[in-house]
């Protein structure tokens, strides 16, 4: 405890320091005046000033989701807070550790329709993991550190910590981290050791087992990532991935069939519906991966490893529920298998001994799905970029430089999901749960400010990346090496694909008809641009876009009406995918499926 | 899911939480955004030195929905305890009501009658009125107030259901 009392600004930044925050993304206003004198004053914390609260949240994600550490936030009261929620919902969505520090008018002023006043912590309370509105400078220090711990601990999400100005101006003592440990907050972290018998007897009886990891693993960490790929390993197992957990298994691994899900791999949903065991960790049965829930999975028995116990039995029943957190249970589950003697599965490689012939005949029936070259697409006109063509060629061309892919929403999405591999977790950036068109660009910059000499790739689309476009100013400020790839097709893609499977053809207001020209954006903005309509001239492109030590908009112009396969239509089931556009005309979308989003 | 009318079953949760700004409006905001049941919801301080406050919320939902209610609740912060007293075996469900009757003659004498055999108490008085209080399960509830519709019913102030285990042990 600090013997000389200090003012509640200066509690708020010392409190980030003690946590080992080194970057604040934030835009100042009257609120949070005091706090921005505080940080004037001081040379520990550096603050990167975005153009809009929205982008702060988002290039705070990328941050986070890069460095496994907490992204913080600081915006001011009313508009900076409501500007803020976007993002805040986004984080919750996909469980991303955020601490939001937000201004609010004086205690006495409160309630009272003040200027720039909303009810931050009324708005954020749903879209939030917690938050804390602070009226007494002594809970100060104490609320800092504990928004810390609450946001990382358990299933990570955003708190947002709501402080009126006459808080920061208060003088108060400040208490160390050691104090911000939730009086009774205890997220189990081991589970049920008898639960872990269960699941290594199903798992060693199982013919057909599949392992489906998602963005729990990557929050667990890269330790608990290692473990899940020795266990794959040593089961000689199967493996899908969910879109948040991309490269929790490395993807060059034998074992990975690539993703699941709406517009995952089709041998990866076959796995899926034929299983006779599936093996969930830190995955959630989202909609997006499950498709009809009643025709899910349907001959599997189910494990469950998660931390959130509302994640387990929520959409489907599970046999053996596994809470936890998935590196802990994983370690768990390792020990336990290893008591057994078992086969020896070749290392790193597919021997298939383990499980014996039933294992075998899995295998082949991977195989022969595999087979089915699910990604193919026409590549029959040669003047015409596919935007397959597009990410299968950047992917190609920066792999060596190991680089940070962060994507906005649709079509550009997805294909960047199919087309890149990731083998290794903290490398892939995308709005899974809440779609936010937007995103890219702005966690691109956090990416960028976390790891200042990585190769930072935002995959856009043309209509996203116009979302938050204002960010190229603040990546002009802080000279950050940003590339921006656009699959430039003028459609919001995926709502044209929607319209064109769903709708009739009737393209109602998905096209843009006045695009920017995105050379001059990026040289407004200090820059450079290059747009690129020819397949025999996108390397070339490419390459000046990654030897470029700047920011770099490479604006691809891209076929109009390619569409996005395979795709499980809404309202079906895993072996009712759509594998390419000779599918269409026996389109199975049901009545119930129109409904469904 | 499935078949969305079949077995919707009862329960009544009791939820010790954190006595801090918020925390109803946290639980209530649960229910309403996850599109859950309430059928009634008490809360009241029940340790001022630990400030705990206790909640009791009877829902109602499939068994797979009792279930996520629970686990939702149990996530939210300033939650330390949920009890699902419909599973956990016997507890006793009380609940109070004020009900004001106004009328003169044989339907006032009946209301009074009515209000002995139900062992609710007259706790105000005038000559064309009575405020009768009643604590009981709520069926029983129920049933006064039906009966004191035809003879003056004039206005009902119920708490909702509090509830707790049976026996010894302690939440």
């Amino acid at each position: 405890m600090s013997a000389e009392p200090i003012c509640g600004a200066d509690i708020v930044i010392k409190a980030l320091v003690d946590q080992g925050v080194d970057v604040v993304f934030g835009y100042p206003g009257g609120a949070v005046l005091p706090i921005y004198d505080s940080l004037f004053k001081q040379n520990a914390l550096r603050h990167i000033l975005v153009r809009q609260e929205g982008g702060a949240v988002h290039a705070a994600e990328g941050y986070a989701r890069s460095t496994g550490k907490v992204g913080v936030v600081l915006v001011t009261s009313g508009p900076g807070a409501t500007n803020a929620v976007t993002g805040l919902t986004d984080a919750l969505m996909d469980s991303v550790p955020i601490v939001c520090l937000t201004g609010q008018v004086p205690t006495h002023l409160i309630g009272n329709d003040a200027f720039q006043e909303a009810d931050t912590t009324g708005i954020t309370r749903p879209c939030t993991k917690h938050n804390y509105l602070v009226k007494d400078v002594a809970d100060l220090a104490r609320i800092m550190h504990e928004a810390f711990y609450v946001a990382r601990s358990g299933r990570p999400g955003p708190v947002v910590v709501d402080l009126p100005k006459d808080i920061l101006f208060a003088l108060g003592r400040y208490t160390g981290p050691e104090t911000g440990r939730h009086k009774s907050y205890r997220p189990q972290t081991q589970a049920d050791p008898a639960r872990i018998d269960e699941a290594v007897a199903l798992i060693a009886a199982a013919k057909r087992p599949l392992f489906y990891g998602g963005g729990g693993l990557i929050n667990s960490g890269p330790e608990a990532c290692a473990r899940f790929t020795e266990l794959v390993r040593l089961v000689d197992a199967p493996c899908t991935l969910t879109l948040m957990g991309l490269g929790a298994l490395p993807a060059s691994d034998p074992h990975f069939l690539g993703m699941v899900g709406m517009h995952g791999m089709y041998e990866s949903n076959m796995a899926m519906h034929g299983c006779d065991l599936l093996i969930a960790v830190g995955s959630r049965f989202d909609d997006r991966v499950t498709g009809r829930l009643n025709a899910f999975s349907p001959t599997s028995k189910k494990i469950h490893i998660d931390i959130d116990p509302s994640s387990l039995n929520k959409n489907v029943r599970i046999d053996v529920p596994l809470l936890g957190d998935c590196g802990e249970v994983l370690g768990a589950l390792l020990s336990a298998w290893r008591k057994e003697p078992r086969p020896e599965a070749s290392p790193g490689g597919r021997s298939h001994a383990a499980g014996g012939a039933a294992r075998n005949a899995w295998w082949r029936q991977i195989d022969a799905w595999r087979a089915r070259d699910c990604l193919r697409y026409d590549r029959g006109r040669s003047d015409l970029i596919k935007p397959q063509y597009a990410l299968e060629r950047l992917y190609a061309l920066t792999r060596e430089r190991d680089p940070y892919i962060t994507t906005e929403v649709g079509q550009h999405q997805m294909w960047a999901a199919q087309f890149f591999r990731f083998d290794k977790p903290y490398h892939w950036m995308t709005s899974g749960g809440l779609g936010t068109m937007g995103y890219g660009l702005p966690a691109a910059m956090g990416v960028q400010i976390a790891h200042p000499d990585a190769l930072v790739i935002d995959v856009a689309g043309e209509a996203s990346i116009l979302m938050n476009i204002q960010e190229m100013s603040t990546i002009a400020q802080y000279r950050l090496p940003v590339k921006v790839f656009i699959l430039n097709n003028q459609y919001m893609g995926m709502v044209r694909q929607w319209q064109e499977l769903l709708h009739g053809g009737r393209y109602s207001e998905s096209y843009t008809a006045a695009l920017p020209d995105f050379v001059k954006l990026a040289d407004a903005f200090g820059a450079v641009g290059r747009q690129v309509s020819r397949p025999d001239e996108l390397d070339e492109a490419i390459r000046e876009m990654i030897d470029t030590p700047s920011a770099f908009i490479l604006d691809v112009a891209v076929d109009q009406t390619e569409n996005c396969f395979p795709m499980i239509p809404s309202g079906a089931a895993h072996n009712e995918m759509l594998l390419g556009p000779e599918d269409k005309a026996e389109s199975p979308v049901s009545e119930e499926g129109m409904v469904l989003v | 899911m499935a078949d969305p009318v079949a077995n919707i079953e009862r329960h009544t949760i009791a939820v010790l939480v954190d006595n801090e700004p918020g925390v109803l409006a946290r639980v209530i905001g649960l229910f309403s955004g996850r599109g859950y049941n309430i059928e009634s919801l008490t809360v009241a301080e029940v340790d001022r030195v630990n400030s705990l406050s206790r909640i009791t919320v009877v829902t109602s939902g499939t068994p797979m929905i009792i279930v996520q209610i629970k686990a939702q609740l149990s996530r939210l912060v300033p939650v330390h305890k949920v009890h699902d007293l419909s599973d956990e075996g016997p507890f006793v469900e009380r609940e109070m009501a004020l009900i004001k009757v106004a009328g003169r003659g044989e339907a006032r004498i009946e209301s009074l009658r009515l209000a002995d055999i139900f062992r609710a108490r007259v706790v105000d008085a005038t000559t064309e009125s009575f405020v009768f209080e009643m604590t009981g399960a709520s069926d029983k509830l129920n049933a006064f107030i039906a009966l004191m519709d035809p003879l003056g019913l004039v206005e009902v102030s119920r708490t909702g259901t509090v509830a707790i285990a049976r026996g010894p042990g302690r939440f």
